[in-house]
């Protein structure tokens, strides 16, 4: 008999208000598996806001605080001083934000967070754009996705620039601990959510979060489009604590990138230039994640990441 | 009870000292900076146990404080002009969150152009936030005052968010003598916050959330009734404080010498002290003459301006902003609150001391001139030109 490592417990309520086959729905799922009933989580505008239910209902089985679309850091950095100042014991403070209210207008807040070096979680669910306002292209919009805002037809060939690097980015600020994760990898999330919790200091999640309505699928396939993007090297899965980057999926070969495009009707309208373009980014991308796995630590194009391991002094809290 | 010289930022800070606050947040702006910079001081040599936030802006600033407070933390920021026009967007969550945040404001003018200068225009762009409003006349108001909005904010029939206000430069950076309580007379007017059930770890609920239009328009309903608690509550907090400390500054709309006065000019912060002074002069040349000074501006004292004009004829009203309204922003809410008014009384505005213009005994004594003239304008700007250059300088 295979023995579960995931929690039985639901923190996510039967009723919540997410599409079919949500990445972000399953992904606060399992999120909360790993975190647990004592976590207070902040919010801002993003699908969440609707999946979690209106007044006077929650779907979530946790405290739960808004706050405006920019503000996330700053809202758990609130929360963490008002946790100390009233010694509340055994709280984990999340906040919980999607890629837009993260990468692109929540920025300035998420690296002050990191910055001022907050005793809290910081979860990106990464949708790879505005889909809460119907899918107009984000920071984090992948090259040659079509969005609203980015549409396919004349001169219009999807979004013409690259996904921001919102990883390189925050280990620029050297959190104790930070990691990608993907709902397809669910015993790989949950430890990963678990491990972050135990950890002192600024944390912080990058979430894949696949969206049927918005990349063009049909629902029942979030999970196989989950692995795929691991398995052809799009979302690989890494963990980066104290500075040193550890991969947690090792593939002995990338599918190729065909295989994932190929499912979304985001990309349907690219051309075969287009995607081995797409193919060859990809490449060097986890040929440099291979290459920082190998040395232990985030090199990338930025010798800062490479020469800063996080701070030391950032203390492993007692289970 | 002690003495001490001090700023008007000090006593912001002096006053968050005694309120024992827990969460400050600490972004700088000229005028405001000197008050987290002592609040810094404090924290740093063991005086206050509060946990200091570096943040990143003025948005955050506010946002940390609302959070903290949403937990049950009492907090304290500060800021000025383009930091609390950057607030903004915060501002609405905090009186919507029902979070006691109380905050100093340095009143500074907006830029463009670049000034920091005495304005009110900063706060008055923010009176439709649902935050209490309160306009210090000097450094020992600003003290007395911070430690009576956390009383009030605090108080389970209002629960809202409060700006005490102070004049850049003419309190903000010049020092008077301020009769600091002690910390047991503050402690025993103002306990530590109740901590009330908004934001529990552990609970299942939702703070903030979405609606539908039914539930949308209940709450604003009880922000409005809320703030309309506010002033009977001050009336109460201020009571006790006069017992403890010997203190009262007369509640929303103090007056002076307007017992037999035809006209009566009406103003906030700073400028009514020169004011007060221009007064006595016009009495001593026989004018029946008064003043009332305008200290809360949210909830706007409705009841007191109304009581006020049964026994005058004419109101002017000193805006030290404009906003770009038909008049300025205090003299339409006079107006405004005069509407049914049997018999009404004449309004006249007059817009002064903006960007930081002296309003001088002689810029007051005009506007007298002008109300009791013959025929009174509507709106009048004091003090366009440049100032005569005198022979000694």
């Amino acid at each position: 008999m295979v023995k579960l490592t995931i929690p039985a417990t639901e923190l996510v309520r039967p009723g919540h208000a997410a599409c079919p086959g949500c990445g972000p729905a399953l992904a606060m799922r399992l999120l909360l598996k790993g975190l647990g009933p004592r976590t207070v989580l902040s919010m801002p505008a993003c699908c969440w806001t609707v999946i979690a239910t209106p007044y006077p209902t929650t779907a979530l089985g946790v405290a739960l605080l808004d706050n405006p679309i920019e503000s996330t850091g700053a809202s758990i950095s609130g929360i963490r001083a008002a946790v100390d100042a009233l010694a509340i014991p055994d709280v984990t403070v999340v906040g919980f934000a999607g890629d837009g209210g993260t990468a692109d207008i929540g920025l300035q807040a998420l690296s002050g967070m990191l910055e001022r070096r907050t005793n809290a979680i910081y979860v990106m669910y990464d949708n790879e754009a505005y889909m809460n306002t119907g899918i107009q292209r984000s920071g984090a919009t992948p090259e040659g996705a079509w969005t609203t805002t980015t549409p396919v037809g004349g001169a219009g060939r999807g979004k013409p620039e690259r996904k921001k690097d919102i990883m390189g980015i925050v280990l620029a600020h050297r959190p104790v601990y930070a990691a990608t994760l993907n709902p397809s990898f669910p015993e790989d999330f949950v430890r990963k959510a678990a491990k972050a919790r135990e950890i002192a200091g600024p944390r912080f999640l990058h979430v894949f979060a696949p969206c049927p309505p918005g990349w063009r699928y049909s629902s029942e396939e979030t999970i196989e489009i989950g692995r795929l993007a691991t398995d052809t090297g799009v979302f690989p899965l890494y963990e980066v604590a104290d500075g040193h980057l550890r991969l947690t999926r090792r593939l002995s070969s990338l599918k190729p990138i065909g295989e994932y495009l190929g499912r979304q009707g985001r990309y349907a309208h690219l051309t075969p230039e287009e995607r081995a373009r797409l193919q060859a980014e990809v490449r060097s991308g986890w040929e440099r994640i291979l290459r920082e796995d190998a040395s232990g630590s985030p090199g990338g194009p930025f010798s800062s990441r490479s020469s800063h391991a996080a701070t030391k002094g950032d203390t492993v809290e007692a289970a | 009870m002690t003495q001490i010289v001090m700023s008007g930022n000090s006593a912001q800070s002096y006053a968050a000292l005694l309120a024992r606050v827990q969460v400050i947040a600490a972004y700088p702006i000229t005028p405001q900076t000197t008050i987290v910079e002592k609040l810094a001081e404090f924290v740093a040599n063991g005086r206050l146990a509060a946990q200091y936030l570096q943040v990143e802006s003025e948005h955050s600033a506010l946002q940390s404080v609302v959070s903290a407070s949403a937990l049950g933390a009492r907090t304290y920021t500060a800021t000025s002009s383009q930091g609390l026009l950057l607030m903004h967007e915060v501002l609405h969550w905090a009186s919507g969150l029902r979070v006691p945040v109380v905050m100093g404001v340095v009143n500074r003018a907006v830029a463009p152009p670049w000034s920091i200068g005495a304005d009110h225009a900063d706060t008055i762009a923010q009176r439709d936030t649902g935050w209490i409003q309160f306009y210090a006349e000097s450094n020992q108001e600003v003290l007395d005052t911070v430690l009576e909005a956390y009383r009030i904010a605090e108080d389970p029939a209002v629960r809202l968010p409060a700006m005490v206000t102070e004049d850049a430069f003419y309190l903000s950076h010049t020092v008077e003598p301020v009769d600091v309580p002690s910390a047991e007379t503050v402690d025993a007017f103002l306990p530590a916050r109740e901590v009330r059930a908004i934001l529990v770890p552990g609970v299942p609920a939702r703070l903030g959330s979405f609606t539908g239009p039914i539930e949308y328009v209940g709450f604003r309903r009880d922000v409005a009734r809320a703030m309309e608690r506010v002033l009977p509550t001050l009336a109460a907090v201020e009571e006790d404080y006069a017992r403890r400390t010997g203190r009262d500054h007369g509640g929303p709309l103090p007056t002076y010498r307007t017992e037999d006065a035809d006209a009566v000019l009406l103003t906030m912060g700073t400028a009514t002290t020169t004011a007060r002074a221009v007064i006595d002069a016009l009495r001593e040349e026989g004018h029946r003459v008064g003043l009332a000074k305008l200290r809360v501006f949210r909830p706007f004292p409705v009841e007191a301006v109304r009581a006020l004009a049964a026994s005058v004829d004419r109101i002017g009203v000193l805006d030290r902003s404009f906003t770009f309204g038909p008049t300025g922003a205090a003299a339409m809410e006079v107006r405004s609150a005069l509407y049914d008014a049997s018999p009404r009384p004449l309004v006249s505005d007059f817009v002064a001391g903006i960007g930081g213009r002296d309003i001088t005994p002689e810029a007051i004594t005009r506007m007298f001139a002008l109300l009791e003239g013959p025929e009174p304008p509507e709106l009048t700007w004091i003090d366009l030109a440049a100032p005569e250059a005198s022979a000694d300088g």
